[in-house]
């Protein structure tokens, strides 16, 4: 049995080792290895945006009939349907497909907005960035469209986001 | 799995016994890593409202005024703040180490379920208070993680609008880092509260570290912080991404993994995780023994087994007929089965005259009477020259190994159950000496068993070993289970010393209890 008083140097010595690992365990840990969350050659686009699709169905006139069947206070001449339409994605990036994909809208009645975030990581420097969307159930097509050349430097990061008051798909 | 555990439990207990020798069992930082914990807590509480205090809470000018503390105030700010990061970091380690050691002595199922359930979301807490910190920092590093957690979130439905889109170039505010401290100030205090739950059903529960080893770690951060400050990435820019980062992996791990797998990945290896520690009180495994029961015509109210309970399972509750007087009530569902009231009954002892001991509060499963009994048939049944009583414990070295014509092995369920005056009684009854053993200091299953006994032998604590019995007959040598030959090796070195010491010498007067006299 070694003595456990604290002036033993071995008692010391050990100690002193113990607390010596525990810190290195500590302190590596803290900072080491690198993580290389994106190569230095690289770029990321997001795709992200948080937008109200198109009603899925056209606004009417009630007739007069209707009307009359509505309380007094219900008498609104126009009704339109609540749920919203979804958002169609096609994302092509230099002619490739990059995304496609639907955005539902939020809300029991789905009358909520649809909401998508991706991440796409890419190389640096020019790109032909291609969107396509649609925002309304009542058309087939895309109706909402932007194509540009963008130069993304390294570690840059692009957002094509689409907002109404934006005049639809951007780029930022 | 149990056999992985015992083979896990064998090789933890041997660094235990190890670190013993150089740190004694107060001083051994692998008995006391929940006490750690609060120790590193406590410092990063500490060195935060420092922090706070000096820190401009505007997003565009945190990271500038961190700077400023690191760099200029270095001698005061820079070493605080890289207190604050060690501890927290440190804080994990023990953590992790905690939840494996309680998980090897098999802490987790019976009456230990409170413990181990109220422990669970502690690990939640420390991870996010540990992460909101780095996002108040609001450099590189911070956006990152900041970054990372909102897309982990993102997958669960729980948000509107996604938080990832809060960090899109241009769209942060001072309400958003406002938010940021709430946080990091609001998630430690709830931690706070937390391990207070964790430790209600524990009484005297091991929350501050002894002198040594709150000094020794509290040195060791200190001097990290000199050899190695602390330092941030650049500030936070939301145009573009980190790409090397220096994370803090006891901290920051969860993020990689997420990018390795997939968000729903790391919700489905978190979730995972903690579901798992959630079930394994579920796990089959030994039912608990009855619990203790209380005798009221034995208990005079000194309140020892209320001091000594391990759980805070007794309550001293009004005599109903002895106005002024006090009666042991034990509390059923927090009582552990470990006999330790037991042993610090007075009315345990075994001079007492009566034909059927009954001692105050008592164990089914092992009464104090029974225990008398079998103790004088297998010390009236020894032979040879030197004749050795042995009382062990369940738990630890397997004592029942160690019997033999000289040698009677008294097997109890927790050594904290042996009443000290049992000794006397033994050494008066035939015996030439007496070895006591059981778990080390900190191995105990039931927290104090050891360091009770020691202390009633040593005669610091009540109920205490009478002065007059010889030092020299009474041998105390823990065990651990993996340490057998220890043991076996302790009991032989006890006889060699008993034999040289001669029949006659450091004896007790014998003593015959006149309901064995008069029987035969
Ligand atoms: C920062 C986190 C934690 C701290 C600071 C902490 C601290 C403590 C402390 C001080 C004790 C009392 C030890 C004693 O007096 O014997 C204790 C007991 C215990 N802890 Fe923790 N704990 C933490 C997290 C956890 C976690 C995550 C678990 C398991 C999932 C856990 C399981 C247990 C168990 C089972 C006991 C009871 C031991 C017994 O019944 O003897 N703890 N903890
Ligand atoms: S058996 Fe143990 S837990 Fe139960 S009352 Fe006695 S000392 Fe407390
Ligand atoms: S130790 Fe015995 S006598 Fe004292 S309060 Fe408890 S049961 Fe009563």
């Amino acid at each position: 049995m070694v003595s456990k008083s604290p002036t033993n140097p071995l008692v010391m010595a050990a100690q002193a080792l113990f607390y010596g690992l525990f810190a290195v365990i500590i302190a590596i840990f803290s900072t080491w290895p690198d993580y290389v969350h994106l190569d230095g050659d690289r770029s990321l686009i997001k795709l992200s945006f948080s937008y109200h699709g198109e009603p899925v169905g056209e606004c009417r006139e009630r007739s007069p009939e209707e009307l009359a069947k509505l309380a007094p206070n219900m008498r609104v001449a126009k009704v339109c349907p609540r749920e919203r339409s979804p958002i169609r994605v096609k994302v092509d990036l230099d002619g490739q497909p990059l995304f496609e994909g639907s955005a539902p809208p939020a809300g029991l009645s789905k009358d909520g907005a649809s909401t998508l975030y991706r991440r796409f990581e890419v190389p640096a420097g020019e790109h032909l960035v291609s969107v396509k969307m649609n925002d309304n159930a009542r058309i087939a097509d895309f109706n909402l469209v932007r194509e540009e050349k963008v130069t993304l430097k390294p570690a840059q990061i692009m957002v094509i986001d689409v907002r109404k008051d934006h005049g639809g798909i951007f780029f930022e | 799995m149990d056999s992985i555990r015992q083979g896990g439990l064998a090789l933890l207990q041997r660094i235990e016994s190890f670190f013993d020798a150089f740190f004694g069992a107060a001083g051994n930082p692998w008995r006391h890593l929940g006490a750690l914990g609060f120790h590193f807590l406590w410092i990063a509480l500490a060195t935060g409202i420092y922090l706070f205090i000096v820190l401009d809470t505007g997003i565009e000018d945190v990271h500038t005024s961190i700077e400023y503390y690191t760099h200029e105030q270095w001698w005061l700010g820079g070493i605080l703040r890289s207190l604050h990061r060690y501890s927290a970091d440190g804080l994990v380690v023990v953590m992790l180490l905690h939840i494996l050691r309680e998980f090897l002595y098999g802490r987790f199922h019976g009456f230990h379920w409170y413990s181990w359930i109220t422990g669970v979301p502690t690990v939640w807490l420390v991870y996010a208070s540990g992460i909101g910190g780095y996002w108040l920092v609001w450099d590189q590093l911070g956006l990152f993680s900041a970054v990372a957690s909102a897309e982990w979130f993102d997958w669960l439905p729980i948000f509107s609008t996604p938080a990832t889109r809060n960090f899109l170039p241009g769209v942060l505010t001072d309400r958003f880092f406002s938010l940021l401290v709430f946080l990091h100030i609001g998630i430690p205090l709830t931690l706070m509260l937390a391990l207070w739950v964790h430790i209600q059903r524990i009484s005297q529960a091991d929350v501050f570290p002894s002198r040594a080893l709150a000094l020794g770690t509290f040195v060791m951060l200190l001097v990290l912080a000199f050899v190695k400050p602390t330092v941030s990435h650049g500030k936070a820019d939301l145009s573009v991404v980190p790409t090397v980062l220096h994370i803090d992996w006891h901290y920051l791990f969860i993020h990689p993994l997420m990018y390795l797998t997939s968000p729903a990945g790391l919700w489905l290896i978190a979730g995972g995780a903690t579901l798992l520690l959630l079930a394994l009180p579920l796990l089959p495994h030994k039912k608990q023994g009855p619990i203790a029961v209380v005798n009221p015509p034995n208990c005079n109210g000194c309140r020892r087994c209320f001091v000594d309970c391990p759980y805070g399972a007794i309550a001293m509750l009004p005599h109903p007929d002895k106005p002024g007087h006090e009666l042991a009530r034990v509390l059923p569902e927090l009582c552990a089965s470990c006999g330790i009231c037991a042993g610090a009954c007075p009315s345990s002892t075994p001079f007492r005259s009566v034909e059927q001991l009954v001692t105050g509060i008592d164990m089914p499963q092992q009464p104090v009477g029974a225990l008398r009994q079998d103790m004088e048939r297998r010390i009236a049944a020894l032979s040879g020259p030197v004749k050795i009583a042995v009382f062990g414990c369940e738990c630890a070295a397997r004592v029942g190994a160690v019997e033999d014509q000289g040698t009677a092995v008294m097997n109890l369920m927790c050594t904290g159950l042996l009443p000290p005056s049992f000794v006397e009684y033994a050494l008066r009854s035939g015996a030439d000496g007496v070895l006591v053993t059981g778990c080390r200091e900190g191995s105990c299953a039931y927290r104090f068993g050891t360091q009770w006994t020691e202390q009633r032998l040593s005669g610091e604590r009540e109920p205490h070993l009478r002065p007059g019995v010889p030092a020299e007959r009474l041998r105390v040598a823990w065990a651990d289970r993996h340490e057998m030959s220890d043991l076996k090796a302790a009991l032989d070195v006890f006889r060699e010393n008993l034999k040289n010491l001669g029949a006659d010498e450091m004896r007790l007067r014998p003593y015959t209890p006149r309901r064995i006299a008069k029987h035969g």
